[in-house]
């Protein structure tokens, strides 16, 4: 930190107020569109709905009760957070190793093509479109008739090889797999650009070595690339994490939330906007912050490191 | 030697069937979306968008079951001329065309050694008379659903054809006013880029100042203060609609334009303070000493060095917050709505409330994501580069 320091040629002088004039601007704007409200929003999460006093005054006459905790009780234990809770970890779960593995894959596969720029570009091109648009495009797959024709793809294939049209976005359990398909779709290309610039990273004269050695393609990826990048894997799997907790717009246009595929994000917007219970949907967004708290120190601490060995 | 070279391309074959099959997989739901948006309304919901090249619904039936006689363009028997619309208009329907198969032609039976057809059959047989007769005769594709996209039709055919007849509905003038219609495309297009411009440069400006400030100034607390930044940037939106909301309610900036620029540069500033520092910071010092040596103020270097060098950060930055806000839902949901409302919001309320209007819905999908593709396409080094700046790279 202290090498940072000396960085700054000592001629550099300035007036005591000067670098505050130049931080002013962000600093004001960053302060009253995150860090005020973020600190009301867990003001909030303690209140009752219409701000007017604590949140026992929510509770019901006989049902449990959590008092000024009132909100927390609704947020962490009621059944359709419970859906929520337990959709995110499926999204975690699938979405996470999915784009992953399957950036990892095509990062690999593509570096030893000689159409790798285009493999690349069709991968990625899905991130420069809105979740709203990924939404049609995949609600148009999922399309399901109801009479003889199926002017969806899967269940156009589904038919066509002799099986029974499915509802996809309805059905229990197949629905969130469906939505997270989705998001793979759209993510793959972000974890396969991260990767694919760590893979060429890797020292070109190891691997010969290693293949000269006699190595099998797969102990090389295995025993050389992997351990080489692996902490841009890590920094992949946080990122991704964090961009699954706050998934909202594929949920809201898609199902809505309805058919069991509720997740936080979007419980947090039907609270505050269709049922208008502020005091819950501030608690959810505190939860919701809660289990990213772990992802930004870790980006804290590795950005510390990396500033020690600039 | 050939077999040896045969060889080299055995064992590489994987990769390519792999590539190419993750590659196609990728493509083959846009392509469908794509391809929906050009074809005519009555096709969309009658057949699956991958039989667009094959012959249209209903010409395997005809052939088999009328082609020997009335000939398979229809016109084999002057007397009965499928192609005559006035002809035609009499059995437009199963049950019109049924009896008719049934009925007996001079003594013989209609379909002669032919069994009739099923009424699934007689149906799909009738639809395609009306094709070929011209009472329902319809291009492969058309650009209907882009102009009834544009001008927020919902009527039951095209806005042309309404327009045609004069009987369009009362919001609709049939003119380029029609571009502003407040439920077509062409207003949240303009709504979208009157949202995303400013939320764009505004947060860069203040980036640019901040990252100044950060690379190469002294000041106290310069440290804790970027670290905490760092935290900032995976702070999700949720954590601040509810007050932000109340706030606006209390300024009356709900549903402005001011509203989510404000907004938007309060939360694109961490993250393009952090790629803008990483920059500026990682610019040769030897350059400012020397600026410095030479009398040159904060403000000079600043303005004079720091921001030309920084060009390609400003432009890498500059794609990512745009595409960001162009494609963002949320923010334009909670603080703007209805009142001006951008394509996300559009397109969103199209598809609770038009359920299947695949022709329409695909069009306006494609609308909105027509300029994120092209600034990709164009500016994809900056696009990449600004996403490895932001994630690995310290």
């Amino acid at each position: 930190m202290s090498a940072k320091k000396q960085q700054i040629p000592g001629i550099m002088r300035q007036g005591r107020l000067t670098p505050w004039l130049y931080l002013m601007p962000a600093l004001l704007v960053m302060a009253t569109f995150i860090v005020y409200p973020g600190l009301n929003t867990f003001y909030l999460s303690f209140r009752n709905n219409a701000n007017t006093g604590w949140a026992g005054d929510n509770c019901l006459a006989g049902a449990p009760c959590w008092s000024i905790f009132e909100n927390y009780r609704y947020a962490l234990t009621s059944e359709i957070m419970r859906t929520a809770f337990l959709n995110n970890l499926k999204w975690i779960l699938i979405m996470v190793s999915g784009t992953v593995l399957l950036g990892l894959l095509i990062a690999v596969l593509a570096d030893r093509v000689r159409y790798e720029s285009i493999a690349k570009a069709i991968i990625f091109l899905p991130m420069a479109i809105s979740f709203v648009g990924a939404g049609v495009i995949w609600k148009f797959v999922y399309d399901f008739g109801s009479g003889q024709v199926q002017i969806g793809l899967l269940n156009a294939l589904v038919t066509a090889l002799g099986g029974k049209p499915v509802s996809w976005l309805t059905v229990p359990q197949v629905n969130t797999v469906a939505l997270i398909v989705v998001g793979v779709w759209m993510w793959t290309g972000f974890c396969m650009t991260i990767l694919a610039a760590a893979l060429k990273g890797v020292s070109e004269e190891i691997l010969e070595a290693a293949r000269v050695d006699g190595a099998s393609e797969w102990a090389v990826f295995w025993n050389i690339m992997v351990p080489q990048i692996l902490p841009t894997i890590t920094v992949v799997i946080t990122t991704m994490i964090i961009n699954v907790l706050k998934i909202f717009d594929i949920v809201y246009v898609m199902t809505g939330g309805n058919y069991g595929t509720e997740v936080i994000a979007n419980r947090m917007y039907i609270e505050m906007y269709t049922s208008f219970k502020a005091g819950r949907a501030a608690a959810i967004a505190i939860v919701l912050i809660a289990v990213i708290i772990p992802a930004m120190i870790f980006n804290i601490r590795r950005f510390q490191e990396q500033e020690a060995t600039r | 030697m050939n077999t040896a070279r045969f060889k080299r391309w055995l064992q590489g074959l994987p990769t390519h069937v792999i590539l190419i099959g993750i590659g196609l997989l990728w493509l083959l739901p846009a392509v469908g979306l794509l391809v929906t948006s050009f074809r005519p309304f009555q096709d969309v919901n009658e057949t699956g968008w991958w039989t667009v090249l094959s012959a249209p619904k209903g010409e395997k039936e005809y052939k088999t079951y009328c082609g020997a006689c009335h000939g398979n363009d229809g016109r084999a028997i002057a007397a009965a001329d499928l192609t005559n619309a006035d002809l035609v208009q009499n059995y437009r329907r199963s049950f019109a065309l049924l009896p008719s198969l049934k009925r007996e032609i001079n003594g013989q039976p209609h379909m002669g050694m032919l069994s009739v057809p099923d009424e699934y059959t007689a149906a799909t047989i009738a639809a395609y008379l009306r094709r070929i007769s011209g009472i329902d005769a319809r291009p492969r594709f058309t650009l209907d659903n882009y102009i009834d996209a544009m001008v927020g039709y919902r009527g039951k055919v095209t806005y042309e054809s309404d327009c045609a007849s004069g009987q369009q509905a009362l919001d609709l003038f049939c003119d380029w006013r029609d571009l502003g219609n407040p439920r077509g495309m062409g207003r949240a297009f303009l709504n979208s880029l009157i949202v995303a411009i400013p939320s764009t440069i505004l947060p860069i400006l203040f980036a640019a100042f901040a990252a100044y400030a950060f690379s190469w100034m002294h000041f106290p607390g310069r440290q804790w203060m970027f670290a905490l930044l760092v935290g900032l940037q995976v702070v999700p939106l949720q954590m601040t609609l509810i007050p932000i909301s109340r706030l606006y309610a209390q300024l009356g900036l709900n549903g402005t334009f001011w509203g989510v620029w404000l907004f938007h540069t309060g939360f694109g500033l961490p993250y393009a303070i952090y790629l803008m520092r990483n920059f500026i910071g990682s610019l040769p010092h030897e350059v400012f000493e020397s600026a410095y040596l030479d009398g040159a103020s904060h403000w000079t270097a600043f303005s004079k060095l720091a921001i030309p060098l920084s060009v390609p950060a400003i432009a890498s930055l500059g794609i990512f917050q745009f595409l960001w806000i162009w494609n963002d839902l949320l923010v334009a949901l909670v603080f703007l709505g209805g009142q001006h409302p951008v394509l996300t919001y559009q397109i969103g309320n199209m598809v609770t409330s038009l359920g299947s209007g695949w022709h329409l819905l695909t069009a306006a999908a494609f609308i909105s994501m027509a300029l994120p593709m092209i600034v990709f396409f164009a500016l994809q080094r900056y696009f990449v580069r600004g996403l490895l700046a932001g994630s690995v790279k310290g």
